[in-house]
């Protein structure tokens, strides 16, 4: 399969009032056409800037992104437009992302207005979306505050989705949600998916969700991916230190395996972006650490079926 | 109406419709007594204001006419009569001096007061929304630039200023010249609302959502963000339209409102000040006036933020 976006050493600097914040720094990253893909990570280390950067809402300061051949980093507003129906967006907070003054009619067929769709077609596609999330058409008058959170998300989703896009970034889509409804939101995407046929970048710090729902999994740590590679390889036999200790931070349903697993306890908190240290971003608390790690940072390389950044990779 | 024929009734009712944030707030309008008042204190007065000529024919007197017989040359010009000359011809009595009909002025008046303030409320709101949002939704140099000139303006006291102004400018329409001073020193106070909701709004994540869909950054500011900015505008401008009727009467009362023979409340009040002692009742009139505008005024955005406020319990 082809790309169908791809990154190379996409960096992304914020200047803050205390110096430059390299939130995002020289990531390499392919989205093949129709694929899941799951960005994690701690808070902060930069999942979001990479998923603004994708769809254009931020502009990558240096590096490139190449979608479907096009090269988009710096291409203008006008011409970006035709190539947002194709690339489209799921954001976190359902509330926050629907304009309170529009009908739900008016928010979900935005993007065919801009598009041009003629109004009778896009009326017609609005519904059919509607219904394709499990909103009945009736509910296209109404307003955001009248629906509950799931709801609201099921617009946003609608929204995504109603131009028929190749690729959605999907920011922390239910990480607002109440948990109950968790999982109807994360089976929906995931079915819209499949049923689309659209490439989905998941973004989450839920690994359970992320494993739910994707393929493949990158794993990143202060701006940087640490560990790339199909789902079953990572979350069965992670080679980063890193991703070791994410996957053992989440509990297991099985008493008597949660007892006797071993669990990494990362200590201290990730290090600012701000002030990376050197070498290795994640050797001041990693366990396995050695002098090399202070001085030289590692670059991704195969190992055991996947991509890992790490001097001392776990292979087991 | 038996029970079951209740329930077959309820369930035939249709589903509730979308209610827009503004078809709520006309309810909880509907259901405000205040509202109701000021609104309709409001209302009498426009009307006033716009069939003043009409009210001026219907008693025969127009608002310039002289009526030397309704006035004592012997007391200084003083009415005669009870009231400030009040009688069934004319209703509120006539002004000393001069015995010209106390209501025909007063109606005109209010077609200059209500005028002047409508109308620079509607300049300072204007240009307050658009140097707001513009600073808001830009941000750097050109906030930083527009927010300095919102401070060194609210910075002036306003009212010497106002009498300096006005006095320096060429002869020309005094009620224009009013309305954009008064404009001219009312914007910055909308401009900083605006800007700060501006900012609030910049950062929701619908504007980035209308950013991803690819809409212009003109089509972003008017459709998605100014509906959202249009309660707290229409708010402050009903509030603003008191301090400004208070603002002419108070320029008008120092002499450089509106020229006579034109009258208007303020000049109204400063001419009765000579006389309160003789003839109380000339003061009484357009002092009412101004009150029950303001106040009316005051009603009206009070219960206007409270309806429009999506915070506000009742719905």
């Amino acid at each position: 399969m082809t790309a169908l976006l791809s990154l190379e050493g996409l960096t992304k600097t914020f200047q803050t009032r205390r110096g430059s914040v390299r939130a995002v720094d020289g990531l390499d990253l392919e989205v093949r056409s129709g694929e899941t893909l799951g960005l994690v990570g701690e808070s902060g280390c930069g999942k979001s800037t990479t998923g603004r950067m994708l769809v254009r809402l931020l502009d990558p300061t240096s590096g490139r992104i190449t979608f479907d051949g096009t090269d988009i980093t710096a291409l203008p507003q006008r011409r970006m437009r035709p190539l947002r129906s194709e690339l489209q967006i799921v954001f976190q907070d359902p509330y926050s992302s629907l304009n309170p003054r529009q009908t739900v009619a008016s928010i979900v067929g935005a993007p065919l207005r801009v598009q041009g769709v003629p109004v009778a077609e896009a009326h017609a596609r609005v519904r059919e979306m509607l219904g394709l999330v499990g909103l009945d058409a009736e509910h296209a008058g109404r307003y955001p505050h009248e629906f509950s959170g799931g709801q609201a998300q099921r617009i946003g989703i609608a929204r995504a989705l109603v131009t028929r896009p190749r690729l959605v970034v999907a920011d922390e889509p239910v990480s607002a949600l109440d948990v109950s409804i968790q999982a109807q939101i994360v089976n929906l995407l995931s079915g819209l998916r499949r049923e689309l046929d659209l490439a989905l970048v998941l973004i989450a710090h839920d690994l359970a969700v992320v494993r739910h729902v994707c393929a493949r999994v990158a794993v990143m740590y202060l701006g940087r991916i640490v560990e790339i590679g199909d789902r079953d390889a990572i979350y069965d036999a992670p080679a980063h230190p890193y991703t070791r200790a994410l996957l053992s931070a989440i509990p297991l349903p099985d008493p008597v395996a949660e007892r006797a697993r071993e669990r990494i306890v990362l200590r201290g908190d990730p290090p600012s972006p701000a002030s990376p240290p050197s070498g290795c971003p994640f050797h001041p608390r990693c366990h396995k650490a050695e002098s090399r790690c202070r001085v030289e940072r590692p670059v991704l390389s195969r190992v055991a079926g996947r991509e890992v950044a790490c001097h001392f990779p776990e292979t087991s | 109406m038996s029970a079951p024929s209740l329930a077959e009734g309820r369930a035939a009712t249709p589903p509730p419709l979308g209610r827009s944030p503004w078809r709520t707030a006309a309810r909880r309008l509907r259901r405000d007594p205040a509202a109701l008042i000021g609104l309709g204190i409001v209302l009498l007065f426009v009307l006033m204001a716009l069939t003043a000529p009409v009210l001026t024919a219907l008693n025969g007197h127009g608002p310039n006419e002289f009526h030397p017989e309704k006035i004592d040359k012997a007391l200084a010009g003083a009415p005669k009569g009870a009231l400030g000359g009040v009688d069934g011809d004319f209703w509120l009595g006539v002004e000393p001096g001069t015995g010209r009909d106390v209501f025909s002025r007063m109606v005109h008046g209010a077609r200059i007061s209500l005028l002047i303030s409508v109308l620079a409320t509607g300049v300072a709101t204007a240009a307050g929304t658009a140097l707001g949002l513009l600073a808001g939704f830009s941000g750097g140099r050109l906030d930083a630039l527009i927010s300095r000139v919102m401070d060194l303006v609210l910075s002036f006291p306003q009212l010497i200023f106002m009498i300096a102004l006005v006095s320096v400018l060429p002869e020309g329409n005094r009620t224009l010249e009013l309305v954009f001073v008064m404009g001219f020193f009312g914007w910055p106070y909308v401009g900083r609302i605006v800007r700060g909701q501006a900012l609030v709004l910049r950062s929701r994540e619908f504007v980035e959502a209308a950013r991803a869909a690819g809409m212009t950054r003109a089509r972003i500011l008017f459709r998605e963000v100014l509906p959202n900015l249009l309660a707290p505008i229409l708010v402050y401008a009903t509030l603003t339209v008191p301090i400004n009727i208070g603002t002419e009467a108070a320029l008008s009362f120092l002499g450089i409102g509106v020229r006579p023979p034109d009258s208007s409340w303020g000049q109204m009040m400063a001419t009765a000040m000579t006389w309160y002692q003789v003839d109380p009742m000339f003061f009484v009139v357009p002092g009412v006036c101004l009150l029950l505008t303001v106040l009316a005024f005051t009603l009206l955005g009070d219960a206007f933020r409270d309806a429009l406020d999506p915070r506000s319990a009742t719905r």
